[in-house]
């Protein structure tokens, strides 16, 4: 038995290894490499240049305003979406008519409103991108025109036309798509604090904002933290990705007023036929995300409470 | 915790205080109630018009003309065209898009389903020199910023001929689901009994046949929520198909929809695209209403653990 568990432990883990490694760790580490060199992408011809691209990078006005945008993304997408959600979880939870013997209740129907507001998790962020960039459209959009039927006829705002607008524009987007996922995850962790907490509280004279800082956001303090890195991550990741390249002209604009890190990244590497200099900006953002969980996690830290 | 036993003392408890105070408090706290309740469900109703409203707006533009489209976008169709849907499938390639879109996460999730549970089982259950680090190798890679693997990436696939191919994006999609999904699994795989798999392997059954016909059974729930996971983020997959698949006739959904927008700039059928939007939001949008618990279960399985 024991000979035959070496080679089944083999067995069993060369090819998820094999796939992993060439698709996954091995481009990893080319990247990191690359960035220290002046790679085009185009011929397989290349020189080292040290930190060449990295002062290079330091001196690029759009990787600034990309950074920031990136950092914008991360630090306040996490606190509205997750800000929201909480304030609709607690609403579904305690909302409700207080009915006999219960000191706290759900609102009626509070199944029926989860349904509905994860309907946007379940669609491609494409698809959502898409749809909101019609929506948008200063012109003939739905936005617009639902405007001017409510009489507003004179605020007609050029939405992603406008710099100074378009950013907040593929931010409510990101909003829109997220905020129903962590409505459930939320609600599913209010379901399993004891209803005794509420109403010892209640009884004692506390309000139900109270109740909501002192009893819920400490319980729940393990899941706010996890789904804070995981929308941080996902606010300089794939999905900002996908809104803005497809909603901003340009995309990234208008006059680079919406570029993210990852999209720049995609611009250097497939559009401007400068690899190396592509994958410098990727190991920045691999900075900025690490260093985004590490501070995330170091702050969030709490003493565990168990109920 | 617990101070009392509650069944009838909690219905008791609260009118105590209003025999104290007959005359402010027991309203007071009645109405307190009341209008958080209206306002809760105020706020609620918006929250969930806003999510409805733009869904339903693309329906109803779906069944409009093109004209109607821009002079007036809220209003109802006048008559359904649903000559703008078959426009879609057939001419848009919508169709295309859907075969190819399929054919990729049918083969991309059998791959991740069979290949994670694997490294998963192995993980789990057997010490081994590495295992940690390999586990952790693995479970790494959520945290990282795909778009710096993608370059390089981009010319390994061309260099093994993998480019712009079903098959090669069947593989990219099986490595970049690993880490999850073996990150969860193990963690699934370890709240097993052991005893099954043991009476398994004193009765004579090797290694691989007590995985295959004991654990993998035992592993269901586990499998589907993971699947479930993956399915829904291969089928919306955006970022690496358009990265990895430029090819026109190899084009996954989400990609080929971007595209189809960015043609009809030119070509002027929005009605056509609306309905190609439709088209690909209803399909995963109804299987989410029929498999409403088990989706939400996998979906947010991950962020819990």
């Amino acid at each position: 038995m024991q000979h035959g568990k070496y080679r089944f432990i083999v067995g069993f883990l060369v090819v998820p290894l094999a796939m992993y490694a060439l698709f996954v760790i091995w481009p990893f580490i080319q990247s990191i490499y690359y960035s220290f060199t002046d790679w085009t992408g185009l011929s397989p011809d290349f020189t080292m240049v040290g930190f060449g691209n990295y002062t290079r990078m330091l001196d690029d006005d759009t990787f600034w305003s990309s950074l920031q945008h990136s950092l914008t993304f991360a630090l306040l997408l996490p606190v509205v979406v997750l800000g929201l959600a909480l304030f609709f979880a607690f609403m579904l939870n305690v909302g409700g008519r207080r009915r006999k013997g219960a000191a706290v209740a759900g609102v009626r129907g509070s199944s029926f409103y989860k349904i509905v507001y994860f309907f946007p998790q379940v669609l491609s962020i494409a698809i959502v991108a898409l749809l909101f960039q019609f929506a948008y459209n200063p012109n003939s959009g739905a936005i617009n025109s639902a405007l001017g039927a409510v009489g507003l006829d004179s605020v007609q705002p050029e939405w992603l036309g406008d710099p100074d607008l378009a950013l907040w524009c593929v931010m409510a987007v990101l909003v829109w798509s997220q905020v129903g996922f962590f409505v459930v995850l939320f609600s599913a962790g209010m379901a399993s604090i004891p209803k005794d907490f509420y109403e010892a509280a209640l009884l004692d004279g506390a309000s139900r904002v109270t109740t909501f800082f002192r009893i819920t956001l400490p319980l729940l303090w393990d899941t706010v933290q996890s789904g804070w890195v995981y929308m941080g991550i996902l606010a300089l990741g794939a999905e900002s990705f996908a809104v803005v390249q497809i909603m901003t002209v340009g995309p990234g604009g208008p006059a680079d007023s919406t570029n993210v890190l990852i999209l720049f990244v995609y611009q250097k590497a497939f559009r401007d036929g400068q690899a190396a200099y592509a994958t410098t900006i990727g190991v920045a953002l691999l900075v900025v995300t690490l260093a985004f969980s590490a501070i995330v996690m170091r702050l969030g830290r709490r003493e565990r409470l168990e109920f | 915790m617990k101070t009392t036993d509650t069944p009838p003392p909690a219905g008791a408890v609260e009118p105590r205080p209003v025999v104290a105070k007959k005359d402010d408090s027991a309203p007071a706290v009645k109405k307190s109630g009341g209008v958080l309740n209206v306002f809760s469900h105020g706020v609620l109703v918006i929250w969930a018009v806003l999510v409805v409203l733009p869904l339903l707006w693309a329906v109803m533009t779906s069944f409009k003309d093109d004209r109607s489209i821009f002079t007036s976008p809220w209003s109802l169709p006048d008559t359904l065209h649903f000559d703008n849907w078959s426009r879609a499938w057939t001419q848009a390639h919508m169709s295309d898009y859907f075969l190819n879109t399929v054919l990729v996460v049918a083969g991309s999730l059998a791959g991740t389903l069979l290949l994670s549970s694997m490294a998963a089982y192995v993980l789990a259950r057997f010490e081994f020199p590495g295992n940690r680090f390999i586990y952790y190798l693995f479970v790494g890679g959520m945290s990282f910023p795909v778009i710096l693997a993608l370059v390089p990436l981009f010319y390994v696939m061309n260099n093994l001929g993998l480019l712009n191919s079903i098959h090669g994006l069947i593989l990219v999609y099986i490595a970049y689901s690993l880490p999850f999904s073996v990150f969860f699994l193990t963690a699934f795989f370890r709240t097993l009994p052991t005893s099954v798999a043991e009476a398994a392997i004193i009765d004579g059954a090797s290694h691989t046949r007590t995985f295959f016909q004991v654990m993998l059974p035992m592993a269901k729930p586990g499998l589907i929520s993971v699947g479930i996971f993956n399915f829904l983020g291969q089928w919306n997959q955006y970022l690496l198909p358009t990265v990895l698949n430029t090819d026109p006739d190899h084009k996954v959904l989400s990609q080929g929809l971007v595209q189809l927008a960015v043609s009809q700039g030119y070509k002027g059928d929005w009605s056509g695209l609306f309905a190609g939007l439709v088209m690909a939001m209803l399909p995963v949008l109804a299987a989410y209403i029929i498999f409403q618990r088990q989706v939400v279960a996998g979906l947010t399985a991950g962020a819990l653990k």
